[in-house]
Order: structure tokens, then C-alpha cells, then sequence
């Protein structure tokens, strides 16, 4: 990599399973080093740094140490109940050779800590957590040399322990003295003394959450807790429908309700404040009765929306194209499958809490990313970005975007209104449901074709989706900003770029196929608001390529497992597929319906997430009475391979959650909506999944890559869960459904047939 | 000396009388088959039988909730005792895998199981006994082809001597109309469909109609209201006591969905109804509710139109609760004001109700509209008590009404009050009698007073048509 | 009003209609329970009333007089934790944590009054409870190890 390398799109995608492999070879510090960003390609001739050292190079934007010894990691991504917190401090604890209650962690803050953009897409252990590893590995060299020098021994003899470095005679020096002036305050090294993972005290290890004690206690733990001084409660009144106008409020009565202490009025942007909560919120209902709306909004028919979707303008995006000539010709295949509309539905909804004071604004929000939402804002307000600050809190999950940056936003606004006072906007579930940036409904269409020997000659895929990210930045992005006075315009939609991609993230397997073809039919118009929900369009990706797999497989009169090994070289894939095989007992699985329970499926399913993060094979066994069509899990096997674990148990953990959050989207979930407004909002309106669905039994296998990079696993499962469920369903059924939810009526009707 | 004669030839007679009707009872087993083949029935002809069930509500009585469909063995209670339903399902040594389709039909006929004993009315033969040959013939096919299940149910609790079942002869003999049910000229075919439908399997008189002491339905007082499982199964003759008339259209709404905009929500019994008749065709609930809805115009009370204004139409953005003083004022009648409970029960309800059934949620999910509710009209306060009480759960994979339940918050006093004030306040019907009393059943019920959460729509669209090259079917 | 939470009775002024919630979490700056709703939905907000989980949410406090509050808070601490709360650490029953403190307090409830319950009915009893982030299997676990503590400590087991 001497010069810089531009790649077209299309040969960076043609080649860049190769680019892969060969960082996977390489030894491991210099793995760190190469893993490509967001897919993009060196541009430098120095090598780069690793994780988002390259964003931030000063060592001491990572790990500062006072003169008391007091050592504190900074992060610019964002707990969201992912453990993130725990495993940078397992990370750095380590790389420190220090306790974990020997540090203090600071979260995403545009005051304090480095910009690492959002945390999201699964790229916090590779990002952030590499950029800690070797920050805290090359801050403990320095020490080390600090005190070698003091010692008047060389750096070899001195060793790290308990924050201190140690003198072969003995001789103690605390970090505390060593450090002085700026010696941290350098750009780090390409290339960091990691320390060997044989040897490793704290990764690796279940090390207990360290937000979870407090959590099941009743400390303060959430954005949703922070009680400041004079701090009141606001509430926003949204209009009923997209894009609705504010033709009248009389809001006289509203004001002279006792303990309300401003109601904000912007154009469109309705709000009130009051000294109590509750006061807000009768507040909130009495200004809502008094409010006068002009609706305009259109929404398509909600029974229609694959061709709705189909028939959208589009922006026709190449993800991939080796077509082969002659390479059709065996016998084909193909399927369309779709998905809803689905809410992020975080349990708690978003909140905020924002302070003007002496013409700084403070905003302490969930977002998930302070950098973007602290710009909008600031934009929003026509502020200069130095004065707005905004500092992560956690909220509850957020799965993606949410609310936060828009009760951000809402806060922020309110605090204008009343300088001096921080300001607790709360959003209510029936807006949090409505209002919220939902995942795009998608549309896939496969077909392919096998050859002679039962495997795929030909595979042709295209999907369809609106844009899966509609974040801050632009202050169009901010709901509240829309419907001000002067309103800023929602920005145009833009797709994101592969190898991670949107609509498209995942459309293109990780199976060997000899003539392929994946275009991304990207739709800029909107009918419902959409953003990013957890894993984008991988979810719907892999259930459409995993359930056209087995459809193949039963075509080619193959076991679904032996198709997927057969068209598999990747080692690391075909581990986890095996192993997921393997503790199921795939092989063993009765066969026919005489030898199983009445009702009872098997499926199995795979996927490398965005073909860059982790790797997770699951295998499932379903129940369904036919009687209702219900279908329920009852049992899931899952492998996962992220590189280098750091938490074992902070690993499975989001890995099961995910297989049961998309169990949930895959049997149960769809946004509803009538011709202007969305209809379902609440949990009466949006069923979810209750402990009556829950499987008995769940088992998550980690294969452990000592030395390997992380590999981001949060997204990991959601795919495979989704796809294993349809393909039991399709075995105890005998009936494939493409179209999501696989609700009891659908199931139902497809037995009927 | 005369008198051990006499004694001694009452006896004999009796014995004799005995000895005529136990003769006269008897009826023969019917033979044993090997289980048939569920690959023997037509697929068509199961479909139908599934619909069928569907509004015979089978499934309902003859499975334990949560339990596996048609395994029998729920508790049914009766003024007499508890039964318990059987295993329907084609098992063959507990279920009824070895009944030819004979027995099934005389079981639903006339009552009587394979092995000649008699049944219990628990289970509806009285209505049953209405169901053509051909829909016998299609309800045996659909219960032949489900999964069988090994599933013995409990033994009946019913004290001697009801628990002779030979003496359901004698109850046949004096209740039972044998059928099947024959066309009335006089009805148009939509009425006809709707009387086979709603006499026979449907039903409805079971919980809807009276019974005598014997436990009969009071035929001359069809439809005019009974209770089951702690529940007013309402009038549905003339004696209605809906806020809103019913028309056959909100009925037929009502019946699959659960719900209608003018009247409220199913949640008790019912609720498991509007579930099953979800998977019948439109046609078929249509005659039903066509059918009912003319029983309004006949029965003993002449048809009253409802004296307060009833807006017809679903309102959204309805005005908020209004603050604890406005509604004490705005309410209380003269008569009222002075009362304590009520003042009370104003409070409780500004305080717990308002917030929800008077929000701007769309109904059914976000609370109900009082002023149409059967609950706060009826003859007895019990189903609004139950509602009050334990609320509405929340229903698995359908969009459903939630409600909580107030029986760990609300002491019986606080419900009494409640209960009054939302009569005196939703209805102009006079108070109701012993509140006091009807909580205090609700409460001790055991799984009677339980609600069911109520079934509204899957919140998906029907499969859509797209069809794809390859289909795998096993 | 008169307020009786985890033992303490407090002097609350709130307008009688303010639900339960916002009086714990605003008035006694209890964290615990949460907001999730509002609606009796979710189960964010579960408490005990005289030893029955009822949702918070929904509860005006004009209800709660002569009444036991318990919230999570009542059972333990972290240096002095619950049983419950001893088994939600031990099998690190939480991811974003959020729905974690209505669902100990609803299997609380449960417990409370039979140790011994049956898996089953454990999943009934949570029923009214949502998670969003799939926590389910690690909590229906913690249940059950708590569980066996209590049943233990009903036994006269020493702990």
C-alpha cells in the first residue's frame, strides 16, 4: 500500500472479498492496523491508525492520568445496554495492567471526548475499542519508559502492576509520577505492544456488567433519573399526521393552569412547561383539545406496500455484477419476499433534559450520536456549535434511531424558552410510537438457477427499500426543526455507501456464486418517516437469501446445511455453521412427519454480518398448531465468531437478545396506518412479544479468535433468527412464507391452501 | 299390616317405573372403528368442518387455555356441578379416533356417546341437534384430521344423583327438540342461514337465553339474556339493553372483530367467540347477525328507543378528562349530590377511568366509550364489575384493548362506588341491586371472572396473492 | 395525603388524581420504577401494593391510602441486596436494564407467595411485562435462582 489506491465501487466490491482474507492473515498487530473503516480504502502512504485513532491520534484524548493517579478512559461512543462500558474497561484495564475500579470511563460527551460519529452498526468493539487497546498499550509504554528512565534500567527490566511500574530492585513508581507536562498529549504509533492474549487477567473474562448493579437496585442509571436543580418537566404536542399544520391554539387556558409555567409556541412546534410532571402532562392533553390541525398528509394503502414500494421512483444502485454469459440455463428459482414497516418501540421513550444557561446549552440525551445531534441542534437554533453540548445518558435501547435526537431537539427548544432553568422534555408512548423514524418496509426479488450437480450457476437478486438512515447532521433531520417558523427541510435522502450499506447491507451473500447480480433499487420518496433500525436492511437480506437458500437446497434435494457448507469457503463461516449443526443435533433431527411431534419444524440459517463483522449460525425448532397458526420457537442453537472476545457473556448476551428481538419483528410486528395517520401506537395497537412466545431453551456458542480483531457482533443475530424461524416454519408446514410478519392468520391461510 | 302393604306395593311400583325407564333409556354402543386415516378425508370437506367449529366454538370449550387444541379437559361450571369437557381429537384411546362418523352425529344429534351413555347439556346437543348430516359429516372430517393428543380429562363433580347420567333420558325427554333444523317458509334464506347458524351451532341460546331449574333454556324466552362463567350474557330479543340499537351490520362487526365503535368490547366469554368466528366467512356471520339482530323485534318487552342522545360515530381527539371539579359538578344529578358513594365514585373515576376513556387514543385500544357499553346498561353490574376488577389482558400477536385491573388497588367499598356512579352517570337506567354482593362474587370467582383478552385484527394484511414460480409442498 | 412507601409513611401534596409514578419518582426521587407508558401496558413501572404487583402507571395515589408500597428500592441495596436482586446480578439479567426493575418487582409479587412456582406459571406471571431487547431468557433464569433462594430461606436453610 505505497500510493494511494482508488477503487471504483464496483471493483473495491469485486475485490473485496480478497482485501479481507489478507488482513485476516496477517499477524495480529498488524491486523489492527489494516482493518479497513467503513469500507474505505487507505488513502495515505503512511499506515493508518488503528480503529478511530485515525480520527483522533493524541493518546491523551483516549487515556488521561492525573498527578493523583486517577486514570480516566475517554469514548466517543455511547452505552445503549450493549456492555460497551464494561468491555472498553475490561479493554483498558488490561492493556494498563491496571484494576477496573482503578479507572473511570466518560462516554460520548462533545465537551470531553473524541468524535466517533454514532455508535451504531456494530462498530464500537472495532472502532473505539481498538482505538482504546492501543492507546492504553502504547500510554503504558511510555510509562514504562518514563520510569526506566528515572530508574536508570532499561525499558525490558521494567514490569506494570497495580498502576505502577516496577524496578527490578523493587522500586515503585505510580502512574500518578510519571506522568508530567504533556508526555500523553503525542500522536499515537501505527503499531501498539499489545500484550499477548494467553496472558490476558480481565479480557476474555465474564467480568460483570458494571452499569447492572445499579440497575437492579434503583440507582440512578438513565437520562430518564437526572433530577437537577430547578429543573421543570416539558411536553411537546405533535401534530396528528405527517407535515400537519397548526391552523389555531388557544392556548390562554393552558397558561393560567396553576404550575404551568410557559407554553412554546414555533410555527408548527407546540410544547408546554410546568413545575411538576404530571402538571405537564394535563398541561400537554389540555393543549392538545384546544389545538386546531390542518392535515394533508397521504399515506399509501397499507395492504398494498410491496407494490407500493415497487412502483416508487428509484435510484438504481450496481452493488454487484460478475454475470457470467451462458451461466443461466439449469433449473430456475425465484421468490419475491417483503417486509413492514417496524417500530424501534424502545421501552422507555426518548427523553431529554437541556439547560440554557448564560448562553450555553447543555443537552443530556441518549442519542446516539452527540457529535451529529449537538450540530443539528446547534444549526437548529442558529447557535455556534462551541456553545451547545451535548453529553450521552443513557436511555433505555434504542435499537437504532430513535426518538433521542428529536426529544433532543424538543428539549433544546424549551430551554430556549426559558433561559436559566434546565428543562425535562418527555416524550409519551403514543408519540414515541408514531413519531419515531421507523425500519423501511423492503421488497426482495431473487432468482437463480442450478446446475447439474445441485449447486447455484446463476444468482440475481434486487431489493428495495427507502434510505435506512435519516440522521442528524442536518437540522432537517430534528422533527422539532421542521415545524418551526421558519422550518428547515428534511435533507434529501442518501444511500449509504457498501461494503456496509443500507437497503442493501448483506444483499450480497457469502456464498460462492459463479455469476452473480445485486442491484439496490434505492427509493428517495418517503411515504412514512424511516431511519436506521438495528442492522439496517440485513435483517431482510439475509431472511430473503437464507430462505431462498433451503428453497434451493429442497430443489437441488440437498439438507439445508450441507447446501450452505457446499457453496462455502470460508473457514471461519463454515465453523460457525458447523458448530451450530453440530450442538443442535442438525443431523439427528427427525425427518418425517411420523417420526416428529405433530406441528414441529426445523431451520437453520447463516450469515456474516455486512460480510465484514460477525459471523452467526443458528439452527431452531418451531412449533406450530395449525389450529391457530401460531408459530413459537422452542428451542435455538446459536455459534457466533467476533474475533477476539473481550466478555463472553457481554457477547452472548445482545446475541440472544437479538434472536429474541427478531423473533419478535419476524412473527408479530408491523406498523400499522390508515390513508393520513399512523394507527399503531401503543403496545395494544403494536403487539409485541410477551414471555407467553418465549422459547424453552436457547444456547449461544462463541468461538473465541485470540489476537483477531473484534468483529462487531450487536446486529449479529438478527438476520439469521429471523430467516431460521421462516425456514422451520416452512419444514412444520409445508408452505413457505415470504412476507413478514409470518402472523398466525398468514399461517393459517397457507395451511388452508 | 295394610300400611307395609302399601309400602310394600309403592315400592314395587316405583321399582317397576324404575325398571320401565332404565329399559326405556338404554341405548346400544355403537361399534368400535380402527382410526381412520387423516389422508381419507376430502381436504375441502375439513375446511368446511374447521368453519364450522369456528362458530360451534369447539375449541373453546374442549381445550385447557394454553392447552393443546381439542384435548378436552376444561372446567366447565354449571349450577349443578363441574364438568369437563372431553378429548376430541382423534386419539385413540383417549380421544375419539375410534368413533365412526354415526356416533360422532348421534353424540351431536341426540346426546348420546359411542358407548351409549348419555351426555351432559353442559355440552350443547340441545342446539347441536340442529346441525345437518352434511355439516355433521364435515365437523367429523376436520376433527379427524387434527393432531391427536393423549389427554385424559378429570372426572365430573356433580353430586348424586346427577351424576346418573341415565336421568339425562328423563331431561331429553321433557327439553330435548331433536332436529335437524328444517326451513321456515316464512323466512327469507338469509333468516334461515341465520336461524340453522345461530340455533344450532352457534349456540347463543346457551349463555343467552334463560334457564329453568332444571337447567333448561326457557324456550319461550329465547335470547332474552342468561349468564355463564360469572358473566351477563346479554338480552338480545326486544329486552336488549344496549345504549345503541344493534343493526345487523355492527352486530356482524362486533361478532369478528370483537368490537364495535357503537357498543364496546367483547371481554368476557365472548371475547373466545369473536375470536373463532374471526376464520368464518363474511357470509355466514353476516346471517348470523341478520338473524339476530331481528330477535330485537320480538320477545316480551316492547322495543324502546334509547331516551339518552347517543353520537353514533367513533370520535378521535375527543376533549380531555376534565379536572376533578368540573366533573363532580357537571354530573351529579340534584338527587345525587348529596350522596357520598357518589361524590366518591366521581372522584375514582376522574382519577383512574378518565385519563384513558377520554383520551384521544382510538377506540377500542384506548378505552372504551362508557355511555355505549352494555357493561353500564345491563340488568347486573357483573361484567362491568369483572372488567373493573381484573381489566383486559394483553392478548399474544393481536392487536387487542389493554386494560388494567383494579382488584389489588380498589377495596370493595371504592368498586361499589365506582360501579354506581358510572350507572347513574353513563346510563339512565336505575341503580342497580346489591352491588355490595356482585363484587363481592367477582372476587371470590376463580378463573369464571377472569377476562379474555378481547380479539381485534392481526395488525398484518391477508397473505397477499403474488404467487411464485415453486411452491414447496411436502 | 399520607403515603406509606417501603416502610416510611411520607406527607405527599400532589393533586389525589397524579398516578402513583410520578409521585415515587418525583416527590421521593425513586428510580426504580419507570416510564414506559402510562397506559398498563408494559410493566415499566410495577410496584407492589400490599404485596400484589400493580402497575404504577395507572394507579392514582388517592387509591394508596392505608396501603403498603413496596418499589425495588424497599427489597435491597446494592450493598445489602434482595434475593431478587442477588440473582438478576448473578446471571446479569439486563441489557439496556430499563424494563429489569418492573420485572423483578412482578416476580416478586409472585414469589412472595409461592416460591415454589412452576416455570409456567413464572412465564403467566411475567406476561404483562415487556422487554424490548430479548432479556427474556436471562430473566425467566434470575427467577427461578431467586426462587430457589427463597424457597430455601422459607425452608429455615441458612443462606
Amino acid at each position: 500500500m505505497s500510493a494511494p489506491v482508488i477503487l471504483s465501487r464496483r471493483r473495491a466490491l469485486a475485490g473485496s472479498g480478497a482485501l479481507i482474507l489478507s488482513f485476516a492473515a496477517l499477524p495480529p498487530a498488524l491486523a489492527q492496523n489494516a482493518q479497513p473503516r467503513n469500507g474505505g480504502t487507505p488513502a495515505s502512504a503512511a499506515p493508518p491508525l488503528p480503529g478511530d485513532l485515525k480520527k483522533s491520534p493524541l493518546l491523551d484524548s483516549w487515556i488521561r492520568i492525573d498527578a493523583n493517579g486517577a486514570i480516566t478512559v475517554f469514548t466517543g461512543k455511547a452505552e445503549l445496554g450493549q456492555g460497551i462500558k464494561t468491555a472498553f474497561l475490561q479493554i483498558a484495564a488490561e492493556q494498563l495492567e491496571v484494576n477496573l475500579d482503578q479507572l473511570t470511563l466518560v462516554t460520548a460527551d462533545t465537551g470531553r471526548t473524541p468524535n466517533e460519529g454514532f455508535t451504531a452498526g456494530s462498530h464500537s468493539l472495532q472502532d473505539s475499542g481498538t482505538a482504546i487497546m492501543n492507546a492504553a498499550a502504547q500510554v503504558r509504554q511510555i510509562l514504562l519508559e518514563q520510569a526506566a528512565q528515572r530508574a536508570g534500567v532499561p525499558a525490558e527490566q521494567m514490569k506494570t502492576e497495580n498502576a505502577a511500574v516496577v524496578a527490578p530492585d523493587g522500586r515503585r513508581f505510580g502512574y500518578g509520577e510519571l506522568v508530567s507536562g504533556e508526555i500523553l498529549h503525542v500522536r499515537a504509533a501505527p503499531k501498539s505492544p499489545l500484550k499477548d492474549p494467553q496472558a490476558y487477567r480481565v479480557m476474555n473474562h465474564s467480568i460483570g456488567r458494571v452499569d447492572i448493579p445499579a440497575k437492579v437496585t434503583g440507582g440512578a442509571a438513565y437520562v430518564q433519573d437526572m433530577r437537577l436543580p430547578g429543573m421543570v418537566h416539558g411536553r411537546i404536542v405533535r401534530p396528528p399526521s405527517y407535515g400537519a399544520k397548526l391552523a389555531s391554539i388557544d392556548a390562554a387556558a393552558v397558561e393560567k393552569m396553576p404550575g404551568v409555567l410557559k407554553v412554546v409556541r414555533d410555527g408548527n412546534f407546540l410544547g408546554v412547561i410546568a413545575e411538576r410532571e404530571f402538571l405537564a402532562i394535563e398541561a400537554m392533553r389540555a393543549l392538545a383539545a384546544a389545538a386546531r390541525w390542518q392535515e394533508t398528509a397521504k399515506l399509501p394503502d397499507a395492504n398494498k406496500l410491496p407494490d407500493m414500494l415497487m412502483g416508487l421512483p428509484a435510484q438504481d444502485i450496481t452493488v454487484l455484477d460478475n454475470r457470467q454469459p451462458g451461466a443461466g440455463g439449469g433449473k430456475a428459482l425465484e421468490a419475491t419476499y417483503s417486509r413492514p414497516y417496524l417500530v424501534h418501540g424502545s421501552i422507555g421513550p426518548s427523553c431529554a433534559v437541556a439547560h440554557l444557561d448564560n448562553g450555553a446549552l447543555t443537552v443530556w440525551t441518549h442519542t446516539q450520536g452527540v457529535f451529529p445531534d449537538r450540530d443539528a441542534i446547534a444549526d437548529m437554533l442558529r447557535m455556534p456549535k462551541e456553545q451547545v453540548r451535548c453529553i450521552h445518558v443513557e436511555g433505555s435501547g434504542c435499537y437504532g434511531h430513535n426518538g433521542a435526537d428529536d426529544a433532543a431537539a424538543d428539549a433544546a427548544l424549551l430551554a430556549r424558552a426559558l433561559p436559566g432553568r434546565p428543562v425535562r422534555v418527555q416524550w409519551m408512548r403514543e408519540q414515541e410510537h408514531a413519531w419515531e423514524p421507523f425500519g423501511p418496509a423492503m421488497v426482495v426479488k431473487v432468482k437463480a438457477t442450478l446446475d447439474a450437480g445441485g449447486s447455484i450457476a446463476d444468482w440475481d437478486y434486487a431489493v428495495w427499500s427507502n434510505s435506512h438512515s435519516g440522521r442528524p447532521g442536518p437540522a432537517g433531520a430534528l422533527l422539532a426543526a421542521r415545524d418551526l417558523e421558519e422550518p428547515f427541510a428534511p435533507p434529501p435522502p442518501k444511500p449509504l455507501p457498501m461494503p456496509e450499506g443500507g437497503g442493501d447491507r448483506n444483499s450480497v451473500p457469502l456464498y460462492q456464486l459463479p455469476s452473480a447480480h445485486v442491484i439496490y433499487h434505492f427509493l428517495p420518496t418517503m411515504p412514512l418517516r424511516v431511519s436506521a433500525l438495528r442492522a439496517l436492511g440485513a435483517p431482510m437480506n439475509i431472511f430473503a437469501i437464507e430462505s431462498f437458500m433451503d428453497e434451493l437446497a429442497a430443489e437441488a434435494g440437498a439438507d439445508p446445511v450441507e447446501f450452505r457448507l457446499k457453496h462455502l469457503k470460508d473457514g471461519r463461516a463454515r465453523e460457525v455453521i458447523s458448530t451450530a449443526a453440530d450442538r443442535f443435533g442438525w443431523a439427528a433431527r427427525p425427518r418425517s412427519a411420523g417420526s416428529r411431534p405433530s406441528g414441529r419444524g426445523y431451520g437453520f440459517a447463516f450469515a456474516r454480518y455486512k460480510n465484514l463483522a460477525a459471523y452467526c449460525a443458528l439452527a431452531c425448532e418451531v412449533d406450530v398448531e395449525h389450529h391457530t397458526g401460531r408459530a413459537r420457537m422452542v428451542r435455538a442453537v446459536a455459534a457466533v465468531d467476533a474475533g477476539q472476545v473481550v466478555n463472553p457473556d457481554g457477547l452472548a448476551n445482545p446475541i440472544e437478545g437479538g434472536i429474541l428481538q427478531s423473533m419478535s419483528w419476524t412473527l408479530f410486528e408491523s406498523v400499522t396506518f390508515d390513508q393520513s395517520r399512523i394507527t399503531s401506537v401503543d403496545w395494544a395497537t403494536y403487539p409485541a412479544l410477551r414471555f407467553s412466545a418465549v422459547p424453552d431453551a436457547m444456547e449461544v456458542h462463541i468461538i473465541n479468535r485470540p489476537g483477531l480483531p473484534f468483529l462487531g457482533a450487536g446486529e449479529a443475530g438478527q438476520g439469521p433468527s429471523a430467516a431460521a424461524l421462516g425456514n422451520a416454519i416452512a419444514d412444520a408446514t409445508g408452505r413457505r412464507l415470504r412476507d413478514l410478519p409470518l402472523s398466525r392468520e398468514r399461517i393459517r391461510t397457507a395451511l388452508a391452501s | 299390616m295394610r300400611v307395609i302393604g302399601y309400602l310394600i306395593g309403592l315400592c314395587l311400583v316405583v321399582a317397576l317405573g324404575v325398571a320401565i325407564f332404565a329399559f326405556a333409556a338404554r341405548r346400544p354402543a355403537i361399534a368400535l372403528i380402527e382410526v381412520p386415516w387423516a389422508g381419507s378425508f376430502a381436504p375441502d370437506l375439513a375446511r368446511r368442518g374447521a368453519e364450522l367449529a369456528a362458530i360451534g366454538n369447539c375449541d373453546v370449550c374442549h381445550t385447557i387455555p394454553g392447552g393443546k387444541p381439542f384435548a378436552g379437559g376444561r372446567a366447565v361450571p354449571t349450577p349443578f356441578g363441574t364438568i369437563f369437557s372431553t378429548n376430541i381429537t382423534p386419539d385413540r384411546d383417549t380421544g375419539i379416533g375410534r368413533w365412526s362418523e354415526a356416533a360422532f352425529q348421534r353424540a351431536m344429534r341426540q346426546g348420546v356417546r359411542r358407548d351409549g351413555q348419555y351426555l351432559y347439556p353442559a355440552f350443547p346437543y340441545d342446539h347441536f341437534t340442529l346441525v345437518s348430516d352434511d355439516d355433521d359429516r364435515a365437523l367429523y372430517a376436520f376433527l379427524m384430521t387434527q393432531p391427536a393428543e393423549h389427554a385424559i380429562a378429570p372426572h365430573n363433580q356433580l353430586p348424586f344423583p346427577l351424576n346418573i347420567r341415565l336421568l339425562m333420558y328423563g331431561w331429553n325427554l321433557l327439553f330435548l327438540r331433536e332436529g335437524p333444523y328444517h326451513a321456515d317458509a316464512a323466512r327469507s334464506d338469509e333468516q334461515n342461514r341465520g336461524a340453522y347458524l345461530t340455533e344450532g351451532l352457534g349456540h347463543c341460546g346457551a349463555c343467552h337465553t334463560p334457564r329453568d331449574f332444571a337447567g333448561a333454556e326457557r324456550t319461550s324466552k329465547k335470547l332474552a339474556g342468561g349468564e355463564t362463567e360469572g358473566w351477563t350474557a346479554y338480552a338480545l330479543d326486544a329486552s336488549s339493553p344496549a345504549p345503541v340499537p344493534w343493526t345487523a351490520e355492527a352486530l356482524g362487526h362486533y361478532l369478528q372483530h370483537g368490537f364495535d365503535a357503537a357498543h364496546g368490547v367483547a371481554r368476557g366469554p365472548m371475547a373466545e367467540v369473536a375470536q373463532d368466528l374471526r376464520s368464518v366467512n363474511a357470509d355466514d356471520v353476516r346471517a348470523i347477525a341478520a338473524y339476530v339482530a331481528a330477535q330485537r323485534r320480538s320477545g316480551s318487552a316492547p322495543a324502546k328507543p334509547p331516551t339518552r342522545q347517543i353520537d353514533t360515530e367513533d370520535q378521535r381527539g375527543k376533549a380531555p378528562a376534565p379536572n376533578s371539579a368540573d366533573s363532580q359538578a357537571g354530573v351529579l344529578s340534584k338527587d345525587e349530590a348529596k350522596s357520598g358513594a357518589n361524590q366518591e365514585g366521581a372522584r375514582l373515576y376522574a382519577a383512574a377511568c378518565a385519563g384513558c376513556h377520554e383520551g384521544p387514543r382510538a377506540t377500542p385500544y384506548g378505552g372504551v366509550d362508557l355511555a355505549r357499553s352494555s357493561g353500564v346498561t345491563g340488568p347486573s353490574a357483573r361484567n362491568l364489575v369483572n372488567v373493573l376488577l381484573y381489566g383486559l389482558p394483553a392478548a399474544e400477536a393481536a392487536r387487542s384493548p389493554i386494560m388494567p385491573g383494579f382488584a389489588a388497588t380498589m377495596n370493595d367499598r371504592q368498586v361499589v362506588a365506582l360501579a354506581t356512579y358510572l350507572r347513574a352517570r353513563f346510563s339512565d337506567k336505575p341503580a342497580w341491586n346489591d352491588v355490595e354482593n356482585t363484587v363481592r362474587e367477582a372476587r371470590r370467582a376463580e378463573r369464571a371472572a377472569t377476562t379474555r383478552p378481547a380479539p381485534s385484527e392481526e395488525a398484518v394484511p391477508p397473505a397477499t396473492q403474488r404467487t411464485s414460480s415453486n411452491e414447496t409442498e411436502r | 395525603m399520607r403515603l406509606n412507601v417501603n416502610g416510611k409513611t411520607h406527607e405527599i401534596d400532589a393533586d389525589p388524581r397524579t398516578p402513583l409514578l410520578y409521585v415515587l419518582r418525583e416527590d421521593l426521587q425513586l428510580n426504580a420504577a419507570k416510564f414506559g407508558c402510562g397506559l398498563g401496558q408494559c410493566g415499566a413501572c410495577t410496584v407492589l401494593v400490599d404485596g400484589e404487583a400493580v402497575f404504577s402507571c395507572v394507579t392514582p395515589i388517592v387509591l394508596l391510602a392505608n396501603k403498603q408500597v413496596v418499589t425495588l428500592e424497599g427489597l435491597g441495596s446494592i450493598d445489602n441486596p434482595a434475593p431478587i436482586q442477588r440473582a438478576f446480578m448473578a446471571e446479569q439479567a439486563a441489557q439496556c436494564g430499563y424494563c429489569i426493575a418492573g420485572m423483578m418487582m412482578r416476580a416478586q409479587a409472585l414469589l412472595q407467595k409461592n416460591p415454589h412456582a412452576a416455570d409456567a406459571e413464572i412465564r403467566a406471571a411475567l406476561q404483562p411485562n415487556l422487554c424490548r431487547c430479548g432479556t427474556h431468557m436471562r430473566i425467566l433464569r434470575a427467577v427461578r435462582r431467586a426462587a430457589q433462594t427463597m424457597q430455601l430461606a422459607q425452608a429455615g436453610a441458612p443462606r
